[in-house]
């Protein structure tokens, strides 16, 4: 199954979900997204990915993510598939998936490895002025996972803030779930809602990433993370601690304790 | 006043190669706190780009660790969906761009996927191009700030993340490098380096301007805008 998920990049990711993938030990998932920071490194290490589409996975305030590192470079806890992009090039899979594009013509990435690398673009001219262009073949997830500050029980989304490329996944992909900080009316929704699948109410859902108007972002716990996780007995040992051994994310915000409180705005 | 680490010293010149009036790809870490002294300083009409989908005609309050964070978003001019901004590079609006890099080449190819010959198998991976390579691709000039080290100044990068071709000007930890002809001309080392130590520090053949002379000292005012704007030094990383 292929998931887009973190796709307003460095704020709004939704851990919650994440975790709860974690959880119920999903497997052989493909995540696509440009960043989603330290999300693809934590499902990668707990065994759940088989492919990533991304621009950048890492830890993006505090350098490289190690379980990343250990997936590629020692096959741990297994080997994964890297299919490279950049910003840009995602965002244009993405918009082409969200307007029935089979394709779309750019000027990015001429002369970067990128393309060779990644394996599903072409190189061609412009049938107009002869110019080159890479073609980069249109992305449809399976799911979009959404994160927001309010959406209403049928799937209308109100987001606030730099959305990356959330609308474009959301249009693209097969359905949609909106994770939201509240349940409430929406009167101009971010797009159709029509391919909602599912509205979860997850207060907290993002933490250790902003959520603009509801929580900023906890630094230290990156910091955190980075350091526990340089080992695979680090980072299993951070799995059992803050996903397998909490039961939901309200246990979560509870274990965070004065930490989360101060977080709030 | 306090001796002035590498980390200010590149900001400082960082900061100088943006022109006032310009739209620039800010990104994050050093070229952040180089965009906060050119708009206080001689660039106030400057305008920042942020990737996930903001601009901002003047810089954030806080420090910021990633361009995501709240004071950020802030007081934006605009924020909305990254290909948008993007949209901005593709049509040539953007007259400048900074990104750092793992390695790079003398013909200023930047390498930030993986050092090793296998891209699947890498020896390190590294976290990727993120809005690099677009950058690269397709701002007018491109500015690389990174760590000096003959590993990372090669003669050959493993994987050209971000092609070279806009690069105008290299700013490392030991001196800067002018890009004439599509090759890196050392025009200025930092004060404790010296030639012979940059190209002992270089994967290379060195280039070196007829007029090369020790990096200038940022000034008070410069030093008080990075000191006031990093107080810790989290990304100066001073005393280090």
């Amino acid at each position: 199954m292929s998931i887009a998920i973190g796709c307003a990049l460095e704020p709004a990711i939704p851990f919650a979900f994440a975790h709860e993938l974690i959880r119920q030990a999903r497997r052989e998932l493909t995540l696509i997204g440009p960043i989603s920071d330290i999300l693809f490194d934590q499902l990668i290490g707990a065994g759940c990915v088989a492919r990533v589409e991304a621009a950048w996975v890492g830890n993006v305030s505090a350098g490289l993510g190690h379980s990343y590192r250990r997936a590629l470079e020692q096959g741990v806890p297994r080997w994964i598939e890297v299919r490279d992009h950049s910003n840009f090039s995602i965002a244009q899979a993405l918009l082409a998936g969200a307007i029935g594009a089979p394709y779309i013509p750019t000027k990015t990435l001429l002369g970067s490895d990128i393309p060779r690398a990644n394996g599903t673009f072409r190189e061609s001219v412009s049938p107009f002025d002869g110019s080159p262009e890479l073609l980069i073949p249109a992305i449809r997830p399976d799911l979009a996972v959404i994160a927001c500050q309010v959406a209403s029980p049928d799937g209308a989304v109100d987001f606030a803030g730099p959305s990356g490329v959330s609308r474009d996944a959301a249009l693209a992909a097969g359905g949609v779930i909106v994770v939201a900080e509240r349940v409430g009316e929406v009167e101009r929704p971010m797009f159709s809602p029509t391919k909602v699948v599912a509205v979860v109410h997850e207060p907290g859902a993002c933490h250790p990433s902003p959520l603009f108007g509801a929580y900023e972002r906890d630094h230290e716990f990156f910091h955190e993370y980075h350091r526990a996780t340089r080992t695979t007995a680090g980072f299993d040992a951070w799995i059992a601690e803050w996903v397998n051994g909490v039961p939901d994310r309200a246990a979560y915000l509870r274990k965070l304790g004065p930490r989360w409180e101060a977080l709030r705005t | 006043m306090t001796e002035v680490s590498a980390g200010e010293l590149m900001v400082a010149q960082a900061a100088g190669e943006i022109r006032d009036g310009e739209t620039v790809f800010v990104g994050m870490r050093l070229p952040l706190i180089a965009f906060v002294v050119a708009k206080r300083t001689h660039a106030p009409n400057a305008i920042g780009l942020f990737e996930l989908g903001l601009i901002r005609d003047r810089p954030a309050d806080e420090l910021l660790y990633t361009m995501g964070d709240g004071p950020n978003v802030r007081g934006a001019l605009w924020c909305g969906p990254m290909i948008e901004l993007m949209g901005m590079l593709q049509r040539g609006e953007v007259q400048a761009g900074f990104i750092g890099g793992a390695e790079i080449d003398r013909h200023g190819n930047l390498n930030t996927t993986a050092i090793g010959k296998d891209r699947q198998h890498p020896t390190v991976a590294l976290p990727g191009s993120g809005g690099g390579a677009d950058i690269a691709s397709l701002a007018q000039r491109l500015i690389v700030i990174m760590p000096h080290d003959k590993r990372r100044l090669r003669e050959k990068v493993d994987f050209i993340t971000s092609p070279g071709r806009h690069v105008a000007v290299l700013i490392t930890t030991l001196g800067v490098f002018r890009f004439h002809g599509g090759e890196p001309v050392l025009e200025s080392y930092h004060p404790g380096s010296s030639v012979d130590d940059v190209r002992a520090n270089t994967g290379w053949d060195l280039r070196v301007a007829a007029n090369v002379h020790q990096t200038p000292a940022p000034s008070a005012k410069v030093l008080e805008i990075i000191r006031g704007y990093d107080p810790q030094g989290f990304w100066t990383r001073r005393g280090e």
